[in-house]
């Protein structure tokens, strides 16, 4: 069950994605409405196959574990409503939107690669270091997408083509919080989750191994995210300085993840 | 009548030509006493804004050519600018003018800047006695004309003016105006306008740097905003969101090398610069830098040109009004000639004679030959005698400059029409009644 409610998301997502694709060539307001409400009916199924794997495995950590590509999506979707009620515009959804439906994709019909066996998923700080990190992730997407957007309201608004001046593009301004914000949101969430992973690293197998590709992805991905943060507070960095140091984050996290189907650690089976 | 106009406006030139043809504002009225001195020129004056440049004169005769002046004036070869100039004779400049005082020609059209320009070029021009006669006139028919266009059609409504449109980028850039730092550099008109529309849209303070530090107080502190003295625009200047230049200098003021700074400085925050000024006072490489966002006059065109076909059909009617208006004129000018109105004055007189012959004539009585050519010498000496003062003056008033008021005097008071206003006077009292003279003469009083 918990698979076909994640495929009935998958179908309404698909709509996001859909107005993901045709806004990138024009922007039409009623498909941004169709997709807003796809994504919203996404959610709530989501949500339920979500709950369902909790009740089902009965833990919290060993189901989002089961699930997280799912999890992450379903998280990268919450941050993107959060920021569509503060800021009222669908338009980060042309990058998002694709990344959901990806990942919804690939936890509805994959093979789950992590195969949990090992005590640790009863441990609560795993719960905590999941959902830490992957709320991290989300709003490093998100931070990534606007500054995507950031790029393409800029040089709509220097080419000086009417067609730029009046797209539907939020202000630069406004791309500028979103981004900003998710990142700072983001930094503490990644940073505990990262801290809360090696507290139970340290518990379960009583040492860290840094040279686990996994680990040394994502201290990576944290020190660009360091970085990314350090030169936005000091020296104002955004646009297309920002959006290189997101695209690093960006393309070190995806590594990092798909490094789970290499890591020893992340596999949980070896001890 | 032999009116000339040449010129160049924003959709036959760009900025760069525009900038080199532009008269600043201080040289104006010894440019059009130039041009009202030129030896083929009656009267002339000068029209520049920063969306164009316009040369207009009355010349002495049909064989002038206003291109030699600018040929002068400018110490230059016109080659480069021929395919940008454009020339108007006759009806054509009168329906020019008309057009651009209705603001039809402008870039935006309907915007209400343009007639306050021309008002102005025409003050100028006059104060210096350039314009004196029949030049007069037309510029006054002009604005008369503007005024109906704007009253009579939609076509000034929801003007979207420069102004307007650069609130509508700014809130591209910045999504709210609200706590934003506006400068302004150069205190001209159109900078001051759209500063105005930029606090009205919720921008929190102004900042007003020029050369004349009086008139930098006199703008900040009509806006409650702050003076800077122009040699401290360089260090003060990062303070700005939005900048907005209209200072007559014939350099950049703001280089690349000063962007680089700014966006140091402000921590890469986003500036926007809206150049109103010709010839340009920010370096379009600015606009290369990250973060800087440079519009000049022609940029701001393109943003609004998107607006402009809503207004078409109201143009249209404008137009329409304005073909009435050119051919109204030339009918007047053709009335404010010497020669018809003596033509008609010794016809009108004539009739008069005749009529009162063929009223007495019946009481007279038989007359012999004789009788008849008296009765015909008498009644012709006396009106000879009545109109020559009157046509003396006429004669001698067509060489001054004053002519039109005593041709029209002398019009009014013998109550002369021309066939055109005849017509029209016909065709207004009605079918009923049927005799034209009559109803001629009614109509003018």
């Amino acid at each position: 069950m918990t698979l076909i409610w994640l495929r009935v998301a998958l179908v309404f997502y698909a709509a996001g994605l859909l107005y993901a694709l045709v806004a990138l060539t024009r922007t039409t307001e009623i498909l941004g409405k169709i997709a807003l409400h796809a994504s919203y009916l996404g959610m709530v199924f989501h949500f339920v196959s979500l709950t369902e794997a909790v009740v089902q495995t009965g833990q919290f950590a060993a189901a989002s574990a089961h699930n997280s590509e799912s999890l992450l999506a379903f998280l990268i979707m919450v941050v993107f409503m959060i920021a569509y009620i503060v800021y009222k515009t669908t338009t980060p959804g042309i990058v998002i939107f694709p990344l959901v439906f990806l990942l919804t994709f690939v936890a509805a019909t994959g093979q789950q690669p992590l195969v949990f066996a090992s005590v640790a998923v009863k441990h609560g700080w795993l719960a905590v270091h999941i959902l830490m990190i992957f709320t991290g992730y989300a709003a490093l997407f998100l931070s990534f997408g606007a500054s995507i957007l950031y790029l393409m309201q800029e040089r709509a608004l220097k080419s000086k083509r009417a067609g730029g001046m009046f797209s539907r593009l939020p202000a630069l301004q406004v791309i500028d919080d979103i981004g900003y914000r998710s990142l700072m949101l983001g930094f503490p969430f990644m940073t505990l989750g990262l801290i809360a992973g090696i507290v139970v690293a340290e518990s379960t197998y009583g040492r860290l191994d840094f040279f686990d590709p996994k680990i040394l992805l994502s201290v990576l991905m944290w020190a660009v995210y360091l970085l990314m943060v350090f030169m936005r507070l000091n020296a104002g960095w955004r646009g297309r300085r920002a959006a290189l140091l997101a695209s690093v984050a960006f393309v070190a996290a995806i590594v990092a993840w798909i490094s789970n189907y290499f890591s020893g650690m992340h596999r949980f089976i070896a001890s | 009548m032999r009116f000339q106009l040449i010129g160049v406006n924003h959709k036959t030139a760009p900025v760069e030509v525009r900038e080199r043809l532009a008269i600043p504002e201080s040289r104006l009225p010894e440019a059009c006493k130039r041009l009202s001195e030129h030896p083929a020129v009656a009267e002339g004056m000068i029209v520049s804004t920063c969306n164009r440049v316009e040369f207009i004169a009355n010349m002495k005769n049909g064989t002038g050519d206003l291109r030699e002046f600018l040929r002068e004036y400018f110490a230059t070869d016109l080659t480069p600018f021929e395919s940008h100039l454009y020339e108007f004779k006759e009806d054509e400049a009168i329906r020019h003018i008309f057009r651009v005082a209705s603001s039809l020609d402008s870039m935006v059209v309907g915007e209400p800047q343009i007639l306050g320009q021309v008002k102005e070029a025409y003050a100028t021009a006059r104060a210096v006695g350039a314009v004196r006669a029949q030049l007069d006139q037309l510029l006054t028919r002009a604005f008369a004309v503007a005024k109906r266009v704007r009253t009579e059609t939609a076509v000034g409504s929801s003007s979207v003016s420069i102004a307007s449109v650069a609130v509508e980028l700014a809130e591209k850039i910045f999504g709210s105006l609200h706590g934003k730092n506006v400068y302004l550099v150069g205190a001209g008109k159109m900078s001051e306008l759209a500063a105005r529309h930029l606090l009205a849209h919720g921008a929190a303070s102004l900042f007003v740097a020029n050369r004349t530090y009086d008139r930098a107080i006199g703008l900040a502190h009509k806006f409650n905003g702050q003076a800077i003295e122009f040699s401290r625009l360089y260090e003060t200047c990062d303070r700005a969101d939005i900048v907005i230049t209209g200072t007559g200098s014939p350099n950049f003021i703001f280089r690349p090398e000063h962007g680089e700074k700014l966006m140091a400085l402000r921590k890469n925050k986003p500036m926007f610069f809206i150049d109103i000024a010709v010839p340009r006072d920010v370096d379009p490489k600015m606009n290369d830098i990250d973060g800087i966002f440079v519009y000049d006059i022609d940029d701001l065109q393109q943003a609004v040109s998107s607006h402009v076909s809503d207004r078409k059909k109201e143009a249209e009617k404008a137009e329409a009004i304005i073909n009435g208006e050119v051919d109204k004129f030339h009918a007047r000018l053709q009335t404010l000639d010497v020669v018809p109105t003596i033509v008609s004055l010794q016809d009108h007189l004539e009739t008069i004679r005749q009529a009162e012959i063929d009223r007495v004539r019946g009481r007279l009585g038989s007359m012999t030959t004789d009788q008849e050519m008296a009765v015909e010498a008498l009644t012709r000496g006396i009106v000879n005698k009545i109109m020559h003062t009157p046509i003396s003056t006429l004669k001698t008033a067509a060489r001054d400059p004053e002519s039109t008021t005593v041709i029209e005097l002398v019009r009014r008071l013998f109550n002369l029409h021309t066939e055109e206003e005849r017509e029209v006077a016909a065709a207004k009292s009605g079918p009923t009644q049927s005799s034209g003279k009559d109803a001629g003469k009614g109509a003018r009083n």
